[in-house]
């Protein structure tokens, strides 16, 4: 999925996440993280973030994280939301979703 | 053992604390809701997050619903193709106004079954009627597929199809309220009574909670925890009920052993739907936890 705008999902409450992702000029992903549970979890929260742009196919963006302490669910949606909108995909393929 | 649904709990789909805390209240049925509580604008993040809640949260056994849009928005089959695919228990249509409504919300979930190999059937359906043309149509809606579970009123809408109100004793609900109950019991399913908005007026709530038992509702939509134990205690047959109704299975059981046709209690003649009835509260106390039953015995409460 190519990132074309910048888009955002999620809010600044308590167990929800913030995420913005925009395009990038460069390959890859630049992720920002800020969390509340940065020490404990932030390495966590990377592998959840990165994987799921993997499943999305999302191979260049940059990805900015505000963290109030959400499970990996949450996580997931909110980039989910947030990549889809930021491609401009309306319906999700949800064939390839297990 | 009879599945209660006393309580089912509104969980509004786009909020990550109450959905991920959502069973810890003790309703029988939570209800994740991508319908009114959503914005038009947030639906797609509704539909991510209740579908990786349902996939990654261990709700410890409590029946989960999600209430999806109508299939005549934008929205509606999105929403059946990723909830299908999460698994609840049950799928609930909003606003249903005719049976096809329920019909062709069958078909998609059947295919979306199919395609993910589980056994077609399995995730079961609750309709929501909350117009007049739905309520005119509500017996052959109850009948419309053997997937349904329940058929619950949803009053705002309704009254506001009516032109008028709601009132606190519901008299603009009267006529609405038992045309979904004829048609629930006539296909032998459940019946759901619809929200009480007012958290705050405790009294107005329990006293709408003990109409609706009377009438003969199953149960009640909730909007917030408080409201659960309201339900449950006017729901939880007392100690007195359950003692007469033992007394009546005992006196007719032995009556039954005597060959006697006629069975009688403290003077009074009891029959056969005042056995039942004294049955169906049994099975409800046992349910609730209040009273066990063991090999068809009672061994008290």
């Amino acid at each position: 999925m190519n990132v074309k705008t910048i888009a955002m999902a999620g809010t600044l409450e308590s167990s929800d996440v913030s995420i913005v992702v925009e395009p990038s000029r460069n390959e890859g992903i630049t992720l920002e993280l800020n969390s509340l549970v940065e020490k404990q979890y932030g390495e966590q929260i990377k592998c959840v973030v990165l994987e799921t742009l993997e499943q999305l196919k999302v191979k260049k963006a940059i990805v900015k994280i505000h963290d109030k302490g959400a499970l990996d669910c949450v996580i997931i949606a909110r980039l989910q939301t947030a990549v889809l909108r930021a491609a401009g995909v309306e319906t999700f393929n949800w064939e390839e979703e297990k | 053992m009879l599945k209660l649904r006393r309580t089912m709990m509104y969980v509004p789909g786009n909020n990550p604390s109450m959905v991920k805390d959502a069973h810890i209240f003790g309703a029988d049925t939570v209800m994740f809701d991508l319908e009114d509580s959503v914005s038009i604008n947030e639906k797609d993040a509704a539909r991510f997050l209740v579908y990786n809640a349902l996939k990654r949260i261990d709700y410890e056994g409590a029946e989960i619903a999600v209430r999806i849009n109508g299939l005549d928005t934008p929205f509606g089959l999105q929403d059946l193709e990723a909830i299908v695919r999460a698994k609840p228990d049950i799928i609930r249509l909003p606003k249903t106004e005719t049976p096809q409504d329920v019909i062709e919300v069958e078909k998609v979930i059947a295919e979306i079954e199919g395609k993910i190999g589980i056994e077609v059937g399995t995730i079961k359906m609750m309709a929501a009627v909350e117009s007049a043309l739905g309520i005119l149509n509500a017996r052959e809606i109850a009948a419309a597929s053997s997937r349904l579970v329940g058929i619950a009123i949803g009053a705002e809408d309704f009254v506001t199809d009516m032109k008028t109100t709601r009132s606190l004793d519901g008299v603009e609900l009267l006529a609405a309220r038992s045309q979904l109950l004829f048609a629930a019991r006539a296909a032998g399913i459940y019946a759901l009574d619809t929200v009480f908005s007012d958290v705050n007026d405790e009294d107005g709530f329990a006293n709408e909670v003990k109409l609706i038992k009377q009438l003969g509702f199953d149960g009640k939509s909730v909007i917030n925890p408080r409201q659960i134990d309201v339900v449950h205690d006017i729901y939880t047959p007392t100690d007195k009920e359950i003692e007469k109704s033992i007394r009546v299975i005992t006196a007719s059981e032995e009556a039954l052993k005597k060959g006697s046709g006629v069975v009688s209690l403290d003077g009074k003649m009891i029959d056969k739907p005042i056995i039942e009835r004294a049955q169906r509260v049994l099975t409800l106390a046992a349910a609730a936890g209040v009273y066990a039953i063991e090999g068809g015995k009672e061994i008290g409460y």
